[in-house]
């Protein structure tokens, strides 16, 4: 929590280096991973936390290590299951910092239900998903966000599923912020980290990771350096959705369409991350290949009341209006009776 | 059960019981406006001064007619003493059984009366009215002397359907007194019930119970009309008038009831609490008025010790035995449910604590459930959770992750009839095993019983101290009997609770996450905000420095360490608590609920001069110190348990005893009755 005093720094000032654990960072060589690691540590000393008040949760996956590798609480817990730790950990103490790391299949496959609770709870942590469409930890299978057709070990003839749309599954659960980083770019990971981090409230951010060993380039037809001008479209609020090499082209709505047109066109959009209608963000969170460029920044942004403050404020409201609880009325409770 | 059959079936024709008698064939004949027409003055006075306690006088309405009392053979006016005597109220899931137990229990408690109860519901919340599914019956056992279970068979049955005669008239005693809604009788009902004719025309029901058909509908109905309440709700009032009516045959006082209506109604619904006491009065009033040839039964005070009391069931009892533990232990507690029978009521009760300082989480899943509670351990406080068997079996990767990350964790299983949904409502005690041993890995960790419903309190509060002073999860092992049932509990002074005392890491050392504590080999907790303690929990093996471990001589070291840490809970367990001797010819061995009939029949047999003891297990892992030798002391152990023998299983394994098991798997407790002839044949063996 920031101090209220302007220019008297609340903690001692922490570098990178104060968030580097001395194990062995065991993800393959040329893995996302490292750059997302490099990127946190990089945006967590900024933030003006204490480094004992931040608390990294993960479930089980390649992504689900990250704790044994930021020197600060961690826990690495089950399958799935991180969102419940952290709601746990972020119920009993407000004011911990907590970051929840995850991935395709710990997220949004095993672990979907906790992940959507969580999300329209609006508990205020951040949620970094890892989305390599993958499960590399197991070597090799499909996973929830991979295409149809995505041949495996578990799908010869190619999976037939449709995926899910991380950001659409955020959406539907009513996410108040709601963000999409890539792993190639660490000035806007920590930006996109830092935004999520002052966001009050749930926050969801998308980053797409290479899986080198299983599932390698497999964002290249959006952000490889031949790609990425024509199909990332970066997002700012208040400003126009340009892209292109020289932002030449922009976005602008037919009927409920988007379309690409010409940037000196008239009506293009101007992104607004907290319009309170999901259209226009879900329009944003379908956007990609193969017709219109993939969306990276910060897609949503709304406010609405966090669900451990609501929590704690019905406490507090009890305590004001029944005085806080003693001895004799928990265990006598409202009707009793002496026998002489 | 064909109950087309029941009545050539049930209902002997040789004639044990009482004769029926005039009233009886009256009250049937008789139409409600009848019965209640007009009451002389003389009448009313009578009534008054033959009740034992202080009544208002009813209103016109309720007065009642001389032909009534000319009807009756002459007064008795007496009680007939009894030490116990047990009631079962059993109706339609929606004509309020369970509010009319409660209110008899209520009652009885101040007289003071030695009590305990058990509500026996459907899991339908309103099965179609009138069938046998929809059936719902509480019962009240109270005494003048120690009462520890509900009671084998009731003495007294009020039936407010024929579905309800049909599911309990099998239970009730032999000359039992049977109350009937005879205007329920209805050929409709019937048939649902699955009666082929009326048993309230067959003799040989009047022969074997003390029947006493009342048209209890009628008789609401009618003593409200000048009611401004709607049909609808004056037949609503019906429970009422069969409660004042069993409040007459007992010589209960109506006030507490009154009292209860009143603080429910009076305020927002003066109609309604209006209706509801002249109803009650009325169905006392009746049975004053006519009393005559009833029996009246006396159940005299019971010696009950000095001291405030309250009545408490079994998850009420665990909620405020986890907010003390957690008060004593400095520490916050947090409680993460979902909801499932029948624990449910423990995250209802807690959720009323909010002014103790306690975060109560409905979670998204049973899953979630205990996640949340792990987190809020990891973050300092005391996490909790409850469930039941289905949830159990969700539970257990999490329970791993607090095993081998040394969490303090209570897992709260109140038990139900399984297999899968089973038997929701009813008991069971078959999630033993499972607790003992249901996860993966070698992951033992210790399991405590609550054996009477405010004995949950302190099995709760031992839940917390065992799970916060040896960082380890505790399952507390519970079962729908204890948790629905009631009883008086005897209010702890708290400063007879003994505190609990758990620090955390201290700052300014270096932290060794598994570094142990020599006594308890627990370890100690750094917690987030603690500045220079930063380490990494996880489900991976860790070492004493909490750093990931593949090593094979570590995790050989690991698991005993863990295993040794849940052994040493005993060193911190008080020695058994014997009915009897601690040897002899037969230890009866039991756990859990099971412990107010067991020594029941105990504590009798003893009393007839009999060879026999007992002792009740709170600790099932690790078991106490002194099991072994008490075991040896004896040279029969009956082990009774509501599974197929679980507890028997463990006992010869670990003692090597030719333990001889005794179980039921009927979703119902044992029967005093039953475990006395059991103990009795192992004894004339």
């Amino acid at each position: 929590m920031a101090t209220e005093i302007e220019n008297v720094p609340a903690v001692p000032a922490l570098t990178r280096k104060d968030f580097v654990t001395p194990n062995d960072v065991r993800w393959c060589p040329g893995c996302g991973d490292y750059a997302i690691l490099n990127s946190l540590q990089r945006a967590l000393p900024e933030l003006g936390v204490p480094r004992e008040n931040f608390v990294i949760i993960s479930g089980i996956g390649c992504s689900s290590r990250f704790p044994y590798y930021m020197q600060t609480y961690g826990f690495h817990t089950i399958h799935g299951r991180a969102p419940t730790v952290a709601t746990g950990v972020k119920v009993a103490n407000p004011d911990l910092s907590v970051w929840i790391v995850t991935g395709d299949g710990d997220g949004l496959s095993i672990g979907g239900n906790h992940l959507l609770h969580l999300l329209r709870r609006n508990l205020n942590v951040t949620i970094l998903l890892f989305n390599n469409r993958i499960y590399g930890l197991t070597k090799g299978q499909y996973s929830p966000t991979s295409p149809v057709g995505t041949r495996t070990k578990t799908t010869p003839g190619g999976s037939v599923d449709h995926p899910i749309n991380p950001l659409l599954f955020a959406l539907g659960a009513e996410a108040t912020f709601i963000a999409r980083t890539i792993d190639n770019n660490p000035k806007h990971m920590v930006e996109t980290f830092k935004a999520a981090h002052e966001h009050q409230g749930v926050s969801f951010v998308e980053i797409f990771q290479n899986c080198v060993i299983f599932n390698d380039s497999t964002w290249d037809p959006v952000y490889a350096k031949e790609n990425r001008d024509d199909q990332m479209l970066f997002l700012e609020a208040g400003k126009p959705l340009l892209f292109g090499k020289n932002k030449e082209k922009g976005i602008r709505l037919n009927g409920l369409m988007p379309e690409v047109v010409d940037a000196s066109a008239p009506d293009l959009l101007t992104h607004q991350p907290d319009h309170p209608s999901p259209l226009y963000s879900q329009m944003l969170a379908c956007m990609g290949l193969p017709d219109f460029p993939t969306p990276v920044g910060v897609i949503r942004k709304i406010e609405r009341p966090t669900y451990e403050s609501l929590i704690h404020n019905q406490v507090e409201d009890a305590k004001a209006k029944k005085g806080t609880g003693t001895w004799r009325e928990l265990l006598h409770g409202s009707s009793t009776w002496t026998v002489e | 059960m064909d109950r087309a059959k029941f009545p050539a079936r049930q209902l002997p024709r040789s004639p044990p019981g009482r004769d029926s008698d005039d009233l009886g064939s009256f009250l049937k004949r008789a139409s409600p406006a009848e019965i209640l027409a007009g009451i002389s003055d003389a009448c009313l006075k009578d009534a008054e001064k033959s009740s034992p306690w202080t009544l208002t006088p009813p209103g016109p309405a309720l007065r009642f007619c001389h032909l009534i009392t000319k009807l009756m053979t002459p007064a008795t006016r007496g009680f007939r003493e009894m030490k116990s005597v047990v009631v079962r109220f059993a109706g339609d899931s929606g004509d309020g059984m369970q509010i009319v137990g409660e209110r008899f229990t209520d009652t009885s408690v101040t007289v003071p009366n030695a009590i305990a109860t058990f509500p026996d519901y459907p899991a339908e919340i309103r099965a179609p009215i009138g069938t046998i599914a929809g059936v719902s019956a509480f019962q009240v056992h109270f005494g003048s002397q120690t009462v520890l279970t509900p009671g084998d068979e009731p003495d007294a049955l009020v039936a407010m359907n024929p579905a309800a005669l049909a599911v309990h008239l099998y239970d009730l005693v032999e000359g039992g007194l049977l109350i009937v809604n005879s205007a329920a009788f209805t050929p409709d009902n019937l048939a649902m019930a699955g009666f082929a004719t009326n048993p309230l025309d067959d003799t040989a029901l009047t022969k074997k119970y003390d029947v006493l058909p009342l048209d209890i509908t009628g008789l609401a109905v009618e003593s409200l009309k000048d009611s401004p309440l709607t049909m609808k709700e004056k037949l609503r009032t019906k429970n009422f008038f069969a409660l004042g009516f069993t409040y007459w045959v007992y010589g209960r006082p109506l006030e507490p009831t009154i009292n209860y209506i009143n603080a429910k109604w009076a305020a927002k619904l003066p109609d309604v609490a209006d209706a509801n006491i002249r109803v009650l009065k009325a169905g006392y009033f009746l049975g004053e008025t006519t009393e005559t040839t009833r029996n009246r039964y006396m159940v005299a005070r019971a010696e009950v010790d000095p001291g405030t009391y309250r009545k408490i069931s079994g998850n009420d009892a665990i909620a405020l035995g986890l907010i003390a533990g957690a008060k004593k232990a400095g520490r916050d507690l947090l409680f993460s449910g979902y909801p499932i029978t029948p624990a449910s009521s423990i995250l209802e009760a807690l959720a009323g604590f909010k002014h103790f300082g306690i975060k109560t989480v409905q979670a998204e899943d049973e899953i979630a459930a205990i996640g949340v509670a792990i987190g809020a351990s990891f973050a300092g406080q005391i996490g909790v959770t409850g469930t039941s068997g289905p949830g159990m079996c969700l539970k257990s990767e999490f329970i791993g992750l607090a095993v081998s990350t040394e969490l303090p964790l209570v897992i709260v299983n109140v038990q139900r009839g399984g297999p899968s949904t089973g038997l929701p409502t009813k008991t069971e005690q078959s999630d033993l095993l499972q607790a003992l041993n249901g996860r993966h890995g070698e992951s033992p960790l210790p399991v405590v019983a609550a054996n009477s419903p405010s004995d949950c309190f302190r099995a709760a509060f031992e839940a917390v101290r065992i799970a916060l002073e040896y960082s380890t999860p505790v399952i507390l092992l519970s079962d729908g009997y204890l948790a629905n049932g009631s009883e008086p509990w005897k209010i702890p002074d708290d400063a007879s609770l003994p505190e609990i005392s758990k620090p955390f890491a201290e700052l300014g050392q270096p932290y060794i996450p598994f570094a142990r504590d020599l006594e308890t080999l627990a370890r100690t907790q750094a917690i987030p905000g603690q500045a220079g303690l930063e380490h990494r929990l996880g489900g991976l093996e860790k070492n004493e420095k909490g750093s990931i471990s593949y090593d094979s001589d570590n995790h050989a070291e690991m698991t005993r360490l863990r295993a040794a840490k849940v052994e040493a809970v005993a060193k911190s367990i008080p020695p058994l608590n014997i009915t009897g001797e601690r040897s002899g010819k037969l230890l009866v061995l039991g756990w859990g609920g099971t412990h107010g009939a067991i020594t029941s029949a105990v504590s009798t047999l003893r009393a007839e001069g009999f060879d026999v003891s007992s002792t009740n297990l709170r600790y099932l892992n690790p078991l106490p110190s002194d099991l072994g030798d008490l075991l040896k002391g004896f040279e029969k152990v009956l082990i009774p348990e509501l599974n197929s023998g679980q507890l028997s299983v463990i006992i010869r394994a670990k003692f090597l005893v030719d333990a001889i098991s005794m179980t039921k798997i009927m979703g119902r407790p044992f029967k005093v009755s039953e475990l006395r002839e059991r103990i009795l044949q192992l004894l004339n063996d």
